[in-house]
């Protein structure tokens, strides 16, 4: 019988989600819990495992399109009858949608414990002597059979024991055995590097088997550049990424491999700012209630460097460049969890205060997880803050699907020349990382210029 | 010391007869043309001349009179060795052995030392009543003991147990292995005990568990397979009941992977017992999962082709064998 796969809820408030790529063809075999589609959710992006075994039978939603959660998206044509897990639970509620543990919870639906017993159905016949002990495995996979971001891990009785045994984290195994299985010999790996220092190791090999290959392949981002035995030695303890350092990961590799960097450095006087800021501080955070901080005049002075030179306002889609309407700009926010970039939109827009206010408010909402997920979409230009960690200067990745990236460096204050006279001045470095696909070096430093100028001839109030 | 020649598993069956009925003088053999003819596959060639009609004893065409007869005996002290021309015959003796031989010690307190022994198994085109491996019909059986040996020395070792044990034992012999294996075997008395399996040739990647003409080709599956880098342990069940647990588990603990081999057709056939036991004794000890290589589910066919079709070979043997060390 037919089997509905849904698009699951990824997240509170969460109420639709984009199908970003079909992972199997109508007519494609499919194993439960084999990743069938992606799907996009802002923050979360994320594979859904098929909910039965069987045959892709219809595709309902295409690439691309938006549908709300509980939508069918596809058609398994399943042997016997419907497993009990047909439809993916719906993710625990939680405070906050781009909280990495909730969608965790939501990539791997499992069955309501009180929906087991009455619905579980008799177990299909199985299909002559085709029918392998894993394919038959329980469908309760317990945690160690899940990894941090919620995909199954597959593996056997005996690996799981040894495992348990060896305090080996499952997840951290990269599976050698059919399918990425891991295999004893696998787990037997793990704890022989866990255990032995003295191992002689054999030198680097540029690749492993086919199936180690192939798993790369699928996640470049999460790619070891040497084989596992020559990471795990002497004394060590092994941290599963979070979902975020995942997301985090794949997004840095993808960008880089992407956008070819280049990178130009330059240096405002922010004196005259340090006074502006000094003389208004007071009065602006008792009269506004907030604090008063360097960051909106760099967003002030980026916004009027953007409108000058579109092009670095820009993203590129195969051979087209897209100039956008809008100036949205994406500011970086550590986290003691990660680091997340909330996006000031229409700053083109805003006055001084409404930077302030918009910038506050999205840090805030940052750290205490209440981002919703248009709060981290649509950026068209990003910055970074290196000096906020005493940082001299930074060379920022850029944040996809931008264009560019400033970096601003610890504002300090230094002897520097004016007029062949040598004063103490409040520098920073501006450092731009700007992707040589569209932005040549000529026109990244006239938009530092630009930058510069607006923020070395400061006139604007602040009040 | 004089070497002996080479013996084949028939002559080491003939053997065995001989030296128990030169032993014991309570041991005597009855079946349909093993006196004057010497037996359909000559096993009890000479023996007549030997021993004489009254320990060597043509039967008429009935497997239950041969077996009620025996049952007989055996209450009055004697030790009969009844063969069923071919093992497929046995079914035409099936209540005696279920319900009388494999009881009568359990209800009465009598025991039937009795062994009741043919040849059995295909490969040699002898079509749907005479290829039979009827074994499980009676490992199901509480009561009885059922042995298959699978080499020459076995076949000596194992016939002389049988005839020696007090409990009732169906002994089958492989028809196919009848000449062609042979091997030197000790010229002084030995015997084989019941319930014990052996390992043929240990390997460290997955374990084979068989028994019969299928250890042979287990093994030649297991040198294919070393020559990949593939190292199989091929287990000789030897006896089907009581089956050895203790050897099958130590196997798969050792190699965490099980595939088991036998002629007998798939459903119901002792792979799904080891299954079963495997799992219940030795899950966490898993790394995939256990495969089998059996016959089919039909009647031995006639035709050579079907019946080279119908039965498990080496070249399946090592398929299904590399399938599981690569799970």
């Amino acid at each position: 019988m037919a089997v509905e796969v849904i698009m699951p809820q990824m997240g509170e408030s969460i109420f639709e989600g984009t199908v970003t790529k079909w992972l199997k063809k109508p007519g494609d075999a499919i194993e439960r819990d084999e990743p069938l589609f992606e799907i996009s959710t802002d923050k979360v992006d994320a594979e859904i495992p098929s909910p039965a075994a069987g045959v892709l039978k219809e595709i309902r939603v295409e690439e691309g399109k938006t549908v709300p959660i509980q939508t069918v998206v596809a058609l398994i044509e399943a042997p016997g009858a419907q497993p009990p897990a047909a439809k993916p639970a719906a993710t625990r509620p939680s405070e906050t949608t781009v909280r990495p543990a909730a969608a965790a919870k939501a990539q791997a639906p499992r069955p309501q414990p009180s929906q087991r017993p009455e619905q579980r159905p008799a177990p299909a016949p199985p299909p002559a002597s085709e029918r392998t002990a894993s394919e038959a495995a329980p469908d309760e996979a317990d945690e160690e059979t899940v990894t941090s971001d919620g995909k199954r891990i597959r593996s056997s009785p005996l690996v799981r024991r040894l495992a348990r045994e060896n305090a080996i984290d499952l997840g951290t195994i990269r599976g050698t055995g059919a399918g990425g299985r891991i295999s004893k010999k696998d787990v037997l790996a793990a704890i022989a590097g866990a255990t032995d220092r003295r191992t002689v190791l054999p030198p680097a090999a540029p690749s492993g088997t086919p199936a180690a290959e192939a798993a790369s392949a699928q996640h470049a981002a999460l790619e070891s550049a040497l084989p596992r035995e020559r990471i795990y030695f002497g004394r060590y303890e092994v941290q599963p990424m979070s979902v975020m350092r995942q997301r985090i990961a794949e997004h840095m590799v993808l960008s880089k491999r992407v956008s070819p960097h280049v990178y130009s450095i330059d240096e405002a006087d922010m004196t005259r700012i340090a006074h502006v800021r000094e003389a208004a501080r007071a009065e602006f955070e008792q009269k506004h209630q907030m604090k008063l901080t360097f960051m909106p005049f760099f967003v002030r002075a980026c916004v009027d460097a953007l409108r000058d030179f579109p092009m670095v306002n820009a993203s590129v889609e195969g051979t087209n460049v897209v100039l956008h309407g809008e100036i949205n700009i994406g500011i970086a926010v550590a986290l003691d969890w990660g680091l997340i970039v909330p996006v000031l939109k229409r700053a083109e827009e805003k006055n001084f205060l409404g930077l302030q206010r918009g910038i506050n408010d999205l840090a805030e909402r940052a750290r205490a997880k209440k981002l919703k997920p248009e709060d981290v979409q649509e950026s068209t230009f990003s910055i970074t803050n290196p000096g906020t960690f005493g940082g001299l200067m930074g060379l920022p990745i850029i944040n996809q699907p931008n264009v560019a990236i400033l970096g601003i460096g610890a504002i300090q204050k230094r002897p520097v020349v004016i007029d062949d006279a040598i004063a103490i001045r409040s520098m920073v470095y501006l450092t731009l990382s700007y992707d040589h696909r569209v932005v040549d070096g000529a026109t990244a430093h006239q938009f530092m210029r630009r930058a510069k100028e607006r923020l070395e001839t400061w006139g604007e109030g602040v009040i | 010391m004089i070497a002996m020649p080479p013996v084949t598993y028939l002559d080491a069956i003939r053997q065995a007869l001989v030296e128990e009925m030169d032993r014991d003088p309570a041991v005597l053999l009855m079946g349909e043309d093993i006196g004057v003819y010497g037996g359909a596959f000559k096993a009890t060639a000479g023996l007549l001349e030997r021993f004489g009609w009254e320990r060597v004893i043509d039967t008429p065409i009935s497997e239950t009179a041969i077996v009620g007869a025996a049952v007989g005996m055996s209450y009055l002290g004697l030790r009969p060795v009844a063969e069923m021309q071919f093992i497929d015959f046995i079914a035409c003796t099936f209540n005696q052995i279920t319900n009388f031989v494999a009881k009568s010690h359990y209800r009465w307190g009598a025991p039937v030392p009795i062994v009741i022994r043919g040849p059995a198994g295909g490969g040699v085109h002898g079509s749907a009543f005479h290829s039979a491996n009827p074994e499980m019909y009676f490992v199901h059986t509480p009561g009885l003991k059922v042995v298959y040996p699978a080499t020459a020395y076995d076949a000596k070792g194992l016939l002389k147990s049988a005839i020696r044990d007090n409990n009732p034992v169906l002994f089958f012999e492989h028809k196919f292995l009848y000449r062609r294996i042979k091997e030197e075997l000790p010229e002084k008395d030995y015997t084989v005990p019941i319930g014990q399996a052996i390992v043929r040739r240990p390997g460290r990647d997955l374990s084979i568990v068989t028994y019969a003409a299928m250890v042979h080709a287990s093994l030649e599956a297991a040198e294919q397979l070393a020559r990949e880098g593939i190292e199989a342990e091929v287990v000789d069940l030897r006896t089907l009941l009581p089956l050895d647990r203790e050897t099958i588990i130590e196997s798969v603990r050792r190699t965490s992977k099980l595939l088991v081999v036998h002629e007998d057709t798939r459903t119901g056939g002792i792979a799904g017992e080891i299954a079963a036991l495997v799992t219940e004794s030795a899950f966490e000890d898993l790394d995939g999962p256990i495969r089998r290589v059996t016959s089919l589910d039909t009647p031995v066919p006639f035709s050579p082709p079907l019946e080279e079709h119908f039965l498990p070979n080496a070249a399946r043997i090592a398929e299904a064998a590399r399938d599981l060390a690569r799970y």
